[in-house]
């Protein structure tokens, strides 16, 4: 910051100007409107945020597995996204567990795919990882899903096994409240 | 008033986009360059204010309606839901409603500016016009937002305002119904408000645009009403006006603040809090405080010869903004600035006193004694454009007045006039 005095003709009067502090004073100003303009702009991105009713809406939900027989999928809604709870086969279970998983596209072994004690039983958010497309039960050489928008292969328990979606159907934050009844949430 | 563009482009890049779209060279010449005289007061703020809310109203509007939902039977929880439920939705909507009446409080400051100083004489008659068209579209844009909330207020508002075209004889039934869009106010209505309370703001700024245009041909006026005459007269844009109107927008800003934080609600009506019920009028409605004293004028008016009472109480509220519009060639005075006016001064004073008179009457419940005194301030209002300002013109002997603009501001240290100048064409012989 320069200092000293030097004159200043703006008014057409000749003044004596401290140069130091008229500094002092512009750079105070601009550093106090944009700590103002970034306050004033807060709300503005703030409200494009899930507001409370919402959130309030996304509240969990308790899913009632007994009427799902064996081989059924469910399609529940929990945060307006569609929940899959598939009851497995005994069948699809042992396939599960004999694939060899470390070269998959998204590597997962079948213990990180549904809770212990409760192998015939997957929960995955139902959206395609490619681009959130809903994938169809059942279809495709694997048996678990197909996602009818650009074609991504799912096996039973919900991990891709041909792209172009880079990661399993994702598992949501859920628990088991009895042998036949989850809280998904 | 030379507004030639200085303007030369920093870069290559920048001399490019130059040669090809000047706009670098337009806001330059507009708002940097651009010679302001060097006397204009704090009452040549408002316009920069104006912009400013007129920008504020159109973003924090569009936030709203992002949640606002234009259906009669969930408008009214829809407002409630922005109060509640959205982030930071009470500060929009309290910055918007507020944001409403601080716009017409700049406003008429802003127009009354121009009645005193005399802004609207020739050669800035358009400049006038235009900035009366932007009033207007206001009323309406404010009108028809007063409607989305869907309470007692809004659903009573838009049934009276709308029967002000049922006074218009033989097609008023049909235009009501029009405008309506079924039997009475109601889903239709509403729809259609809200789709051109979203609209109007744009028309407005493009209006604006038009409107600083014309200023910047006719260039400002100043306290004095004394034309510029040389460049001593004048400043740049930036840094003088532009710190000034900075000032001037921060301390209306801090008004416009305290408003939204202390009393967001002191200026609404508590019964607009109730949701809209088409089978019950609320037993005292009144408009927003801006439009109270066209709703006194409104209601002021009797029968008059052969015209019935509602169609001369709508005729005399429009009646009342077409005086404005006149002004320029009701105001036969070639003086310019009230200052040096000693006759026109106090009864421009007096018009201002009989407007919030106006106001005052406008909010009151009628009285067989208020419309005494609403009639004889509606005359008023009336013989003030009508009657007073042709006159005046004619009678009043104007004070001396300085022989340029840097005079009157620096006193003899600038009587240098430029040669041929008339030492003072505005007194009249």
């Amino acid at each position: 910051m320069a200092t000293g005095a030097v004159t200043a003709q703006g008014a057409g009067t000749q003044e004596s100007v401290d140069q130091g502090k008229r500094d002092f004073l512009y750079i105070a100003t601009a550093a106090f409107g944009a700590v103002g303009a970034v306050a004033a702009i807060a709300p503005f991105i703030n409200q494009l945020a899930p507001d409370e009713e919402t959130i309030a809406a996304g509240a969990p939900i308790e899913v009632d597995l007994a009427p799902i027989a064996e081989g059924q999928i469910m399609h529940v809604v929990w945060r307006s996204k569609p929940i899959f709870v598939r009851h497995l086969t005994q069948k699809e279970v042992e396939e599960s567990k004999s694939a060899d998983w470390h070269e998959m596209i998204d590597p997962a072994p079948e213990q990180a795919r549904v809770k212990d004690g409760h192998d015939q039983w997957l929960v995955v958010i139902g959206i395609c990882t490619h681009l959130g497309c809903i994938p169809l039960d059942k279809e495709g050489p694997y048996g678990g899903w197909k996602c009818p928008c650009h074609g991504s292969l799912y096996d039973p328990l919900g991990r891709v096994r041909h792209g172009p979606a880079p990661a399993n159907l994702a598992v949501p934050p859920y628990a088991f409240l009895s042998d036949t009844k989850i809280r998904v949430g | 008033m030379s507004g030639q563009s200085t303007y030369v482009p920093k870069n290559a890049l920048a001399k490019w986009f130059e040669a090809r779209l000047p706009i670098g060279g337009l806001m330059h010449s507009s708002f940097i360059a651009y010679p302001t005289p060097r006397n204009l007061n704090y009452m040549w703020t408002f316009g920069g204010i104006l912009s400013f809310m007129l920008g504020a109203q159109i973003l924090t509007g569009i936030v709203l309606a992002m949640h606002y939902t234009p259906e009669s039977s969930l408008a009214f929880n829809s407002v409630e839901h922005i109060m509640r439920d959205v982030n930071g939705g009470w500060l929009l909507r309290y910055l918007h409603l507020n944001g409403a009446s601080l716009f017409f409080a700049a406003a008429y400051i802003h127009t009354a500016r121009g009645l005193y100083y005399g802004s609207y004489k020739s050669p800035r008659e358009v400049l006038w016009l235009l900035g009366i068209i932007i009033l207007l579209l206001m009323m309406a844009t404010a009108f028809m937002g007063y409607v989305l909330p869907w309470g007692q207020m809004s659903f009573w508002g838009a049934t009276v305002i709308t029967n002000l075209f049922s006074a218009i004889p033989i097609v008023g039934d049909t235009i009501v119904t029009y405008l309506w869009g079924g039997y009475a106010v109601g889903n239709p209505t509403l729809n259609r408000f809200y789709s051109l309370h979203y609209l109007l703001p744009f028309v407005i700024a493009g209006v604006v645009a038009l409107h600083v245009w014309a200023l910047h041909v006719a260039g400002q006026n100043n306290p004095t009403g004394i034309d510029v005459k040389s460049s001593k007269d004048t400043v740049p844009f930036t840094p003088y006006a532009t710190v000034k109107d900075a000032l001037g927008l921060v301390v209306f800003l801090l008004v416009y603040c305290w408003f939204v934080f202390y009393e967001p609600n002191i200026l609404g009506d508590a019964d607009n809090y109730i949701q809209a019920n088409p089978l019950k009028t609320p037993p005292h409605i009144v408009p927003e405080w801006y439009f109270l004293p066209f709703y006194a004028i409104l209601r002021s008016m009797p029968d008059i010869f052969f015209i019935p009472a509602k169609l001369a109480g709508v005729m005399a509220m429009f009646g009342a903004i077409l005086m404005l519009a006149l002004v320029p060639w009701l105001d036969t005075s070639r003086v310019r600035s009230a200052r040096f006016r000693p006759l026109y001064r106090p009864f421009f004073w007096v018009l201002i006193l009989v407007c919030i008179g106006l106001g005052y009457i406008g909010a009151k419940e009628v009285t067989p004694g208020r419309i005494v005194v609403g009639q004889i301030l509606t005359a008023y209002y009336y013989v003030h454009f009508l009657v007073i300002l042709p006159l005046l013109g004619l009678i009043e002997t104007p004070n001396d007045m300085p022989n340029s603009i840097s005079e009157s501001v620096l006193g003899g240290n600038a009587t240098a006039v430029p040669a041929g100048a008339h030492a003072a064409p505005e007194r009249k012989g």
